[in-house]
C-alpha cells in the first residue's frame, strides 16, 4: 500500500480569525479509500480545517493538494467539480423545495456537461441517492417539513448525489437518536466504499467503529494522529479530549 | 420548482395550457376593449415586460434592485436617440436599446454583486441616479425633463413586404401583445430550466448552492443581465410604440413602481407581473381622478404589501390551491 500517493495532502495550513489561531500550521494526509475522523474538543480548529479543504474559506497560509494537484486558490464550487463534497454541520437543506428537487440540483451539476443527458438518467440517479439514505419514500415531500433525522440524511444524499471523491461529513450524527446513529454508521460504511470519507465528530463509540485512522486537533494544531487504538492509549489525548469522556 | 418533480409532466401541461390561456385572452381585449382601456392594456402590457424582467431578478433569484429604472431608460434612450438624432430606423434602434441595457446591466452587475442585501439595494439605487443625472447632463440631446417626442415618421416601419405604422391603435396593441406574449414564453422557459432552478436554489441558501459545485456569482451576473435585457426591451418598445422618451422614465419612482407591480401580482409567478401591473395601472388610475399625490398611494400600498401581503396575489393562490403554478 505504500505506494499509493495520499488523495488529500495539507502542508502547515494556517488560518487566524484576529488573534485566535483557529488552524495553525496542520498537515495532514489522507489515503485514498480512507475514513478519516477529525476529532478534538470543541473550538480544536475542526470545523475550520474543513471548511479550508473545502474552499468555504480561504486559507492565511499553506498549501492543499487534492489528488495531486494544488487547489489552495481554486474557489469552493471548483473543488466540488473535482470531487470534494461537503455537508453542513448546521442542517442547510433548500426548505421550501422537496426532497427531490433538493437532490436534483447537485445531480444535475454532476450530469451537466454530459451531451446526451436524459431526464430518465437524472431521475435515475436522482431516486438512488435518496434511496441509498432511505429517503426515496419521501421525495415529494417539502424538506423543511421533514423530521431532524431526515433532513439530516437529505443533506448526506445531496453529498452522495456529486459523486464524490471525497465526503466531508461535519458532525453528520449531532442530534440523532440511538436507532438513527446505529443506521448512520451502516451508511458510511457503505459510502466509504466507493469514496474516501473525512468525519468530524463528537460521537467517540461512533468514531472508534468507523475510523480507519484518527486525527487529534486542539487548539488548531496535530495534537495525535494514528489508529483508533493508538489514539485509545495515548495519553496526551486522553488528558486534552478523551479525559473529559467518562464511557471511552 | 415542480417541474422537476415526479409528477412533473402534468403540472407542466397544466401551466402552458393557462398561459396560452391568458395570450389568447389578452388578444381578445384588442376586439372586446373600447378605445380608452385599449390603450390602457397597450400600455400595461409593455410595462408588465418590464415587471416580468425585474421579476426574474427579485423574483426568481432572490436580488432585490432598487435601480432598475437605469435599465428601463437605457433602452428608452438607447432607442429613442439614435431615432431621434441620427434617423435610425426602428427595429436596429430597438435593437440598439435591448444592447444598452444588457451592457449596462454587465457593468452595473459585475460591480453591485460584489454587495448583499441592502448594500445591493443601495448600490444599484446609486447606479440608478447616476444614469438618471446622466440624463439632465446630457440636457444637449435628451432635453431633459421635457424630453423627445416622436414623430410619426420616425416611427414608420418599412421592412421589405412588411409595413408598420407604430402610431396606428391595432398596430401599437398587437405589438406591444406580441412582446409581452414572446418574454412570458421566455419567464416561463426559464422558470423552468435548470438555470431556473439554480437561481432559485441562490435564493434560498447560496452557501448550499456554491457548495453544490454552481459558480453563483455567474449565475447570479446571468440573471441581472437577463433581468436587463428584458428591462430595457421593455424601455425600447415603450419609447417607440408611444413616441415619447423622457427623464421621467429614469426616476426612483420607475425603480419602485416594478417591485411594487412583483410584489402585488407574486414574486416568483410567470402571470404575477402582469397581474401587479394591470392592478396597479388601474387603481393609480381610478386615484388620480380625486387625488394628485398619487404616489403616496403606491408608498402605503408597499407597505401594506410587505407587511401582511408578502407572496402577492397569485403566490398566495399557488400557496393555497394551485401548487403546479410556475
Amino acid at each position: 500500500m505504500a505506494a499509493l500517493t495520499p488523495l488529500l495532502v495539507t502542508r502547515d495550513l494556517r488560518r487566524a480569525f484576529g488573534g485566535l489561531k483557529a488552524v495553525d500550521g496542520v498537515d495532514i494526509a489522507v489515503m485514498p479509500g480512507e475514513v478519516r475522523a477529525i476529532i478534538g474538543p470543541n473550538g480544536a480548529g475542526k470545523t475550520t480545517l474543513v471548511s479550508l479543504i473545502c474552499g468555504r474559506i480561504a486559507p492565511g497560509s499553506g498549501t492543499i493538494r487534492f489528488d495531486g494537484e494544488d487547489i489552495t486558490a481554486l474557489p469552493a464550487h471548483l473543488r466540488v467539480r473535482r470531487g470534494i463534497a461537503y455537508t453542513f454541520q448546521i442542517t442547510s437543506i433548500f426548505a421550501n423545495l422537496t426532497a427531490y428537487d433538493n437532490v436534483a440540483l447537485p445531480v444535475h451539476r454532476r450530469l451537466a456537461g454530459r451531451d446526451n443527458m436524459h431526464p430518465r438518467q437524472l431521475r435515475e440517479a436522482v431516486m438512488q441517492a435518496l434511496d441509498r439514505v432511505g429517503l426515496a419514500g419521501r421525495a415529494g415531500t417539502t424538506a423543511g417539513t421533514l423530521a431532524y433525522g431526515h433532513q439530516r440524511l437529505l443533506e448526506v444524499a445531496m453529498g452522495l448525489a456529486l459523486q464524490p471523491r471525497l465526503l466531508i461529513l461535519d458532525e453528520p450524527t449531532q442530534g440523532l437518536s440511538d436507532g438513527e446513529i446505529d443506521n448512520f454508521i451502516a451508511l458510511v460504511r457503505d459510502i466509504a466504499r466507493q469514496a474516501t470519507v473525512l468525519l468530524i465528530e463528537h460521537n467517540m463509540p461512533v468514531v472508534m467503529e468507523l475510523a480507519d485512522r484518527i486525527t487529534v486537533l486542539n487548539f488548531g494544531k496535530v495534537l495525535a494522529e494514528g489508529t483508533p487504538d493508538e489514539i485509545r492509549r495515548n495519553a496526551e489525548v486522553q488528558a486534552a479530549y478523551l479525559g473529559s469522556t467518562a464511557d471511552v | 420548482m415542480s417541474g422537476h418533480a415526479p409528477d412533473g409532466a402534468g403540472s407542466a401541461s397544466k401551466a402552458w395550457a393557462l398561459h396560452a390561456v391568458v395570450i389568447l385572452g389578452l388578444l381578445s381585449l384588442h376586439v372586446l376593449l373600447p378605445d380608452y382601456h385599449h390603450g390602457i392594456a397597450a400600455r400595461i402590457m409593455v410595462l408588465a415586460v418590464f415587471a416580468m424582467g425585474y421579476n426574474l431578478l427579485f423574483g426568481y433569484t432572490g436580488l432585490l434592485s432598487l435601480g432598475h429604472a437605469m435599465f428601463f431608460a437605457a433602452g428608452l434612450y438607447g432607442a429613442g436617440l439614435p431615432v431621434y438624432h441620427l434617423g435610425w430606423s426602428v427595429p436596429v434602434a430597438f435593437a440598439t436599446g435591448i444592447a444598452c441595457g444588457g451592457l449596462l446591466a454587465l457593468a452595473v452587475g459585475v460591480l453591485a454583486l460584489r454587495t448583499t442585501g441592502v448594500a445591493f439595494m443601495i448600490v444599484t439605487m446609486m447606479f440608478s441616479q447616476v444614469a438618471y443625472l446622466m440624463i439632465y447632463w446630457l440636457g444637449d440631446w435628451t432635453r431633459g425633463d421635457e424630453g423627445l417626442t416622436l414623430s410619426r415618421s420616425e416611427r414608420i416601419v418599412e421592412l421589405g413586404p412588411i409595413f408598420l405604422d407604430l402610431t396606428d391603435r391595432d398596430t401599437r396593441f398587437l405589438l406591444a401583445w406580441a412582446l409581452f406574449s414572446a418574454v412570458l414564453v421566455l419567464t416561463v422557459f426559464i422558470a423552468r430550466s435548470p438555470f431556473g432552478r439554480v437561481l432559485v436554489a441562490i435564493r434560498e441558501n447560496e452557501e448550499r448552492t456554491r457548495m453544490l459545485g454552481y459558480n453563483a456569482f455567474a449565475n447570479k451576473l446571468s440573471a441581472v443581465v437577463l433581468s436587463g435585457l428584458v428591462c430595457a426591451m421593455a424601455g425600447a418598445a415603450y419609447g417607440l410604440l408611444f413616441g415619447y422618451v423622457g427623464a421621467t422614465f429614469g426616476s426612483i419612482q420607475y425603480s419602485i413602481l416594478p417591485l411594487l407591480w412583483v410584489l402585488l401580482g407574486g414574486a416568483a409567478t410567470t402571470l404575477g407581473p402582469l397581474i401587479g401591473t394591470y392592478f396597479m395601472f388601474y387603481i393609480v388610475d381610478f386615484t388620480q381622478g380625486f387625488l394628485r399625490a398619487y404616489m403616496l398611494l403606491v408608498g402605503v400600498a408597499l407597505i401594506l404589501l410587505v407587511l401582511f401581503f408578502p407572496k402577492g396575489i397569485l403566490g398566495t393562490i399557488r400557496e393555497r390551491w394551485l401548487k403546479w403554478l410556475p
